[in-house]
């Protein structure tokens, strides 16, 4: 998110999409500079909840002694609960829905002129459905993901990792092929890399990935990519 | 629809899992789903006559109350639950779809999501001596 915002010049407006408030989120969030430029104004998107605002829900970690600064003393900035369904960001139409994943999480989509992004970073779609991956009414995210020209997907685990972590609200690279495939999407970012796996354990994964891909290219999901919808 | 809302995904894959009779409604009142246990009492296997829409229905298992008088459409727990999003509860015989009449307490739950949205009726259900 500080790399990001460094590169936000000459706009007056930016929005942010959070799927959830786990720490890795939002921990980037106070770190993205506009936020602290009157000059531009901050629209942040996240689940709503029946107990508390999103901002008040931020607020316990954009707070002393997290962190020096209160939200409410940033001056440009305003936060919206989402409740699934659909909004409007200039000329793009988001749909937003819950997904299978630890607490209220939701996943997005974004289409304009044709094309959809599909936004699904913490996803565990295996658990909830019957008959995974070949049952789309009882799939979480297919609504979201259904046909979109590029679909960034948790891909967290190997089938053997995941097999010790069922419920962690993750993807095996088996399931998010699968649930690839049933969306029938065109491409796919892998996302959401296990923070043990390294840089060579990854390579080897998405070599693995491309080659089992059925129908979509598998692009690999990596730190400052720039993707063409 | 193409997807049932991921409160019913869940709720369906604990139901499958858990011994207890449990169906499942969607917003509208179609059955949408019952576990193995609620087969047994049922006799019907759900993938034998599921999913359900609600105007089919009606009178596909006949109930009665506990002493044989009509029990009105509008008394079935799963009813209440489902027109006044409130819980409701009440003993009842029904005839399964094998032929044998039970008695049973039902227990009948809507359901409601985050910002209020109404998405169904889980019921449990659990046979008793008449
Ligand atoms: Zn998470
Ligand atoms: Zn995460």
């Amino acid at each position: 998110m500080r790399a990001l915002g460094a590169e936000v010049r000459d706009v007056e407006k930016v929005d942010v999409l959070i799927t959830h408030l786990h720490m890795d989120h939002i921990q980037g969030l106070p770190f993205f500079s506009p936020l602290h430029d009157p000059d531009i104004w901050v629209d942040v998107w996240g689940p709503v909840s029946s107990h508390q605002s999103l901002q008040e829900r931020l607020n316990r970690y954009l707070s002393p002694p997290l962190f020096p600064i209160r939200i409410r003393d940033l001056e440009s900035v305003a936060f919206h609960d989402v409740a699934p369904g659909e909004f409007h960001l200039d000329g793009i139409q988001v749909t937003a829905d819950l997904v299978s994943h630890p607490g209220p999480t939701l996943g997005f989509r974004l289409e304009e002129g044709g094309r959809a992004l599909t936004y699904l970073p913490d996803h565990e779609p295996a658990l909830g459905a019957h008959d995974f991956p070949n049952d789309s009414y009882w799939t979480s995210g297919y609504a979201l993901a259904r046909g979109a020209d590029v679909l960034i997907h948790d891909s967290q685990y190997t089938d053997e990792e995941y097999a010790e972590r069922l419920g962690w609200g993750h993807s095996s690279y088996t399931h998010v092929l699968g649930f690839a495939g049933l969306c029938e999407v065109d491409r796919l970012m892998t996302f959401h890399h296990d923070p043990g796996h390294t840089d060579e354990t990854l390579d080897e994964a998405h070599v693995r990935l491309q080659q089992a891909a059925r129908g979509f290219e598998v692009i690999p999901g990596t730190h400052g990519a720039v993707i063409e919808v | 629809m193409a997807q049932q809302p991921l409160e019913l995904i869940l709720l369906r894959q604990l139901a499958s899992h858990l011994v207890i009779p449990m169906w499942m409604m969607d917003e509208q009142g179609n059955l949408i789903y019952y576990n193995e246990s609620a087969e047994g009492l049922l006799g019907v296997h759900f993938d034998d006559v599921g999913p359900i829409n609600s105007e089919q229905l009606v009178g596909k298992w006949q109930v009665t109350q506990m002493d044989g008088s009509p029990l009105p459409d509008y008394d079935f727990p799963v009813v209440v639950a489902l027109s006044k999003h409130k819980p409701a509860h009440r003993s009842l015989r029904f005839q399964g779809l094998d032929g044998v009449w039970r008695a049973v307490e039902v227990t009948a739950l809507p359901l409601e999501g985050q910002d209020g949205r109404f998405l169904g009726v889980l019921a449990t259900f659990w046979e008793v001596d008449d």
